[in-house]
C-alpha cells in the first residue's frame, strides 16, 4: 500500500506539472480568442456571493449591477431519494439538492464560480460533479470525487458565456445521468441577457425502467434498456407531468418568454419544438451563434439551447420532443398556458366547419362561427 | 501510513488463539482458484492466482465490534484519534460503550474507519481481504438466485433502493456458492488494499500514460463494460480514505489457511 501512495503522488505530482506547463505556455503566447482564455486578463474578483439556486421550472434572477467578475459560491448538495416518476410508478433519483433536474445556475463571464458538493452521509454512492462551463480536466469531476458524508470543495473560472450542462461523472458515469443526475448553469455574457418577461428552466431525459412504460410501484434501473438505448420515459423535468396540468408554466399575451432548456440525455438527441409558436431566437446549442425564425432545433445530449419566443395568441402551447413517439407514448410532453385577449388577425380559430361531398357538388354549410375553445 | 499503523497496535491486547478450530469459527474456507479482475493490465485481460483462504462467513456486527472497543478503549468515540477515524466514527451509536439501539446488534457495524477495521482484525488474530481475494469471493452467485438473472444485475437492483431506516441484520441478504453471506447488497466492504486502484476520481479518463496499469474505472480498460455494480465498487473505494467512516461501510476479516 506504501507503494500505490506513493504512486498516487507521483501521478498528482505529474499532473499538476503538466497542468503548469499548459498555463504557463498561454501565459507566453497569449492570442486566445478572447481575453479572458488565459486567465490573466479575468481581473481580481470584486467581491463574493452564494448563489441563488432554483428549482425546475424557476430561474434565479440576473444581477446586470455587477460589473465586475465575482467570486460565486454555489453548495450542492447530492441526496439519493425515491420520487415519483409517473403516476403510480417510483423511482430511485439521485439527484442535485433533491429534484431532478438539480438547481439552476446563474453566473456571469468571469466568474470564479466555488463548488461545495456535499454528499449526504445515508447515500450509498460516491458522486461527483462535471460542470461543462468548467475549463479543466473532467470540468471538475476529478476535483469532486466525494464519498458518503463528506464535502468536496473546488473552483473554476467561467470563462465562456454560454449554457451549459453540469452532471455527475462518477463511475458508471450512464447510470448517474440516467439517475437523475444533472442539471443547467447558466453564464451570462457581463451584464447579463436582455430582460425578458419569463424565464423557464427546462431539463429532457430518458429514464430506463425495468418494468414496461406505465408498470407500477418502485421501479428499478435497467442497464441492457439503457445500452441499447430503449427508454421507458422521456421527460422534462425530471418526470412524467412535471411540467403539464396544474404543474404548466404560465404567460401572457405579449410576454417575450426565454426558454433555458437542457437535454441530460443520457442517450437521445432532442427535436425541441413548441407547437404553434416559432422560435424568434435560437442561441444554438446554447451558445453565441443566434438563429431566427426556427421552428424545431436540436440539442444534443449533454448540451442546451436558449430559445425565445413572443407570445402572440391565448392558449395552452404544448411543447414536446417531436421524435415525436417519445412525446405522446413516452412522457416528453409540457405546456405553457398563455392568458390574454384574443388576437384573430394573427389566429382565428376555427370560422366555419361544413359537410364535405368529395363530388364537390353539395357543400352545406353550417352556420355561426365555432370558436376552437 | 503503514509505521503509524504498526505504532499504533503495539499496546493492543491480542486475543489468544485457541487453536485451528476456534481461529476460524464463523468462517468459510474459500477455495483456491483464478480471479480475472474487472481491468485490463497493458490491454490484457489477467488472471490472478488465489490461495484458499479463510473469510467471515458475514460481516462484523456492532456487538462483535462493541466487544473490540470495549478491549481496546483508544478506539472509543471519544478518544479515536482523529487520524485515525474522522468526526462521524461509530456515529450510530448512543455513546463510548453503548451501542443504544438493540435492533442494530446484530447489524454489520458501519462508520468505521479502515484503521479500526484493521485494528479490530488484529485484535482478533485475522486480517482485512485483500481486493483481489473479495472481490473473488464476492463474484459467486447466490446459492437460491432467480434463474437467468445474473449477479451483476441482482446488484445493481440494490442500488435501486433507498438506504434502509435501520441497517438489516447480517445474514439476511443471500449465501452465495462459497457459503458466504452479504457480500452485495447490505454494506460496502473495506479491503485491505482499497486504495491501490487509481482512477483519478474521473471515471472516463482512459488511463493516460503513467496510469494505464492502475486506471480502474476508465472504461476502456474494463474487461466487461457493462459490469456497473463492478464500476460502483471501483469508484467507491477510490473515494475514499483511511481514515473516513460512511454510513453504508463496513468490513469483514480473512486470514490465511494454514501451509503445514
Amino acid at each position: 500500500m506504501k507503494v500505490t501512495n506513493q504512486v498516487k503522488a507521483l501521478n498528482v505530482l505529474l499532473f499538476s506539472m503538466f497542468f503548469a506547463g499548459v498555463l504557463l505556455l498561454q501565459g507566453c503566447f497569449s492570442t486566445p480568442a478572447s481575453d479572458n482564455d488565459s486567465g490573466k486578463n479575468l481581473g481580481r474578483l470584486a467581491g463574493e456571493y452564494t448563489a441563488t439556486l432554483t428549482s425546475a421550472p424557476e430561474v434565479p434572477p440576473s444581477k446586470p449591477w455587477l460589473k465586475k467578475p465575482e467570486k460565486v459560491i454555489v453548495n450542492i448538495e447530492v441526496i439519493e431519494k425515491t420520487m415519483k416518476l409517473a403516476n403510480g410508478t417510483d423511482y430511485t433519483y439521485w439527484t442535485f439538492n433533491g429534484t431532478a433536474p438539480g438547481p439552476f445556475i446563474r453566473v456571469q463571464e468571469g466568474d470564479e464560480v466555488e463548488v461545495h458538493l456535499s454528499n449526504d452521509p445515508f447515500n450509498k454512492m460516491p458522486h461527483n460533479i462535471d460542470f461543462h462551463a468548467a475549463t479543466g480536466p473532467g470540468g471538475g469531476a476529478e476535483a469532486s470525487l466525494t464519498a458518503p458524508g463528506h464535502t468536496s470543495v473546488f473552483s473554476f473560472r467561467a470563462l465562456r458565456p454560454g449554457l451549459f450542462i453540469y452532471h455527475c461523472a462518477a463511475a458508471p458515469v450512464g447510470m448517474h445521468i440516467a439517475n437523475g443526475m444533472y442539471g443547467l448553469i447558466l453564464v451570462e455574457p457581463r451584464g447579463g441577457l436582455k430582460p425578458v418577461n419569463k424565464e423557464f428552466y427546462i431539463v429532457q431525459s430518458e429514464f430506463y425502467t425495468k418494468g414496461a412504460n406505465g408498470d407500477t410501484g418502485l421501479q428499478e434501473f435497467d442497464l441492457d434498456k439503457a445500452i441499447k438505448e430503449q427508454p421507458e420515459y422521456v421527460v422534462f423535468d425530471g418526470s412524467v407531468g412535471a411540467l403539464t396540468g396544474n404543474n404548466a408554466m404560465h404567460a401572457r399575451v405579449g410576454d417575450k418568454v426565454r426558454l433555458f432548456v437542457g437535454n441530460a440525455g443520457p442517450n437521445l438527441t432532442s427535436s425541441f419544438h413548441v407547437i404553434g409558436e416559432i422560435f424568434d431566437n435560437v442561441y444554438q446549442e446554447g451558445g453565441s451563434i443566434v438563429n431566427h425564425d426556427v421552428q424545431t432545433t436540436l440539442i444534443p445530449a449533454g448540451g442546451a439551447t436558449i430559445v425565445e419566443f413572443t407570445c402572440k395568441v391565448p392558449g395552452t402551447y404544448t411543447i414536446v420532443d417531436h421524435s415525436i413517439f417519445r412525446a405522446f407514448n413516452q412522457g416528453a410532453i409540457a405546456q405553457i398556458v398563455v392568458s390574454g385577449d384574443e388576437n384573430p388577425n394573427i389566429y382565428s380559430g376555427k370560422t366555419k366547419d361544413t359537410l364535405y361531398y368529395p363530388d364537390n357538388s353539395k357543400n352545406i354549410e353550417v352556420p355561426g362561427k365555432i370558436s376552437q375553445r | 501510513m503503514a509505521i503509524l499503523v504498526l505504532g499504533s497496535f503495539s499496546a493492543f491486547s491480542q486475543r489468544k488463539m485457541k487453536g485451528g478450530d476456534a481461529a476460524t469459527a464463523g468462517m468459510v474456507r474459500i477455495p483456491a482458484g483464478i480471479y480475472h479482475p474487472f481491468l485490463k493490465a497493458n490491454n490484457k485481460t489477467v488472471s490472478v492466482k488465489i490461495h484458499s483462504f479463510y473469510l467471515d462467513a458475514h460481516a462484523v456486527t456492532n456487538a462483535e465490534f462493541l466487544d473490540f472497543v470495549k478491549a481496546n478503549p483508544q478506539w472509543t468515540r471519544s478518544k479515536v484519534s482523529r487520524l485515525f477515524a474522522d468526526e462521524n466514527y461509530l456515529k450510530q451509536w448512543a455513546g463510548d460503550f453503548n451501542i443504544g439501539n438493540d435492533r442494530v446488534l446484530n447489524s454489520p457495524v458501519t462508520n468505521v474507519s479502515w484503521f479500526a477495521a484493521e485494528s479490530y482484525a488484529k485484535w482478533m488474530g485475522k486480517r482485512l481481504p485483500t481486493m483481489e481475494e473479495w472481490e473473488y469471493a464476492a463474484n459467486s452467485a447466490p446459492v437460491n438466485a432467480p434463474k437467468g438473472e445474473k449477479l451483476s444485475t441482482m446488484i445493481l437492483g440494490w442500488y435501486s433502493r433507498p438506504t434502509p431506516a435501520v441497517l438489516p441484520p447480517v445474514e439476511s441478504t443471500f449465501k452465495n456458492g462459497f457459503g458466504v453471506y452479504d457480500m452485495h447488497g447490505l454494506i460496502w466492504e473495506w479491503v485491505y488494499d482499497f486504495n491501490s486502484i487509481i482512477t483519478g476520481g474521473d471515471s472516463r479518463s482512459a488511463g493516460a500514460l503513467d496510469k494505464q496499469f492502475y486506471c480502474a474505472a476508465g472504461s476502456l480498460n474494463a474487461v466487461n463494460k457493462e459490469d456497473y455494480a463492478s464500476f460502483m465498487r471501483f469508484a467507491f473505494r477510490e473515494s475514499l480514505k483511511a481514515n473516513y467512516t460512511v454510513a453504508n461501510l463496513g468490513f469483514r476479516c480473512a486470514t490465511d489457511v494454514d501451509q503445514k
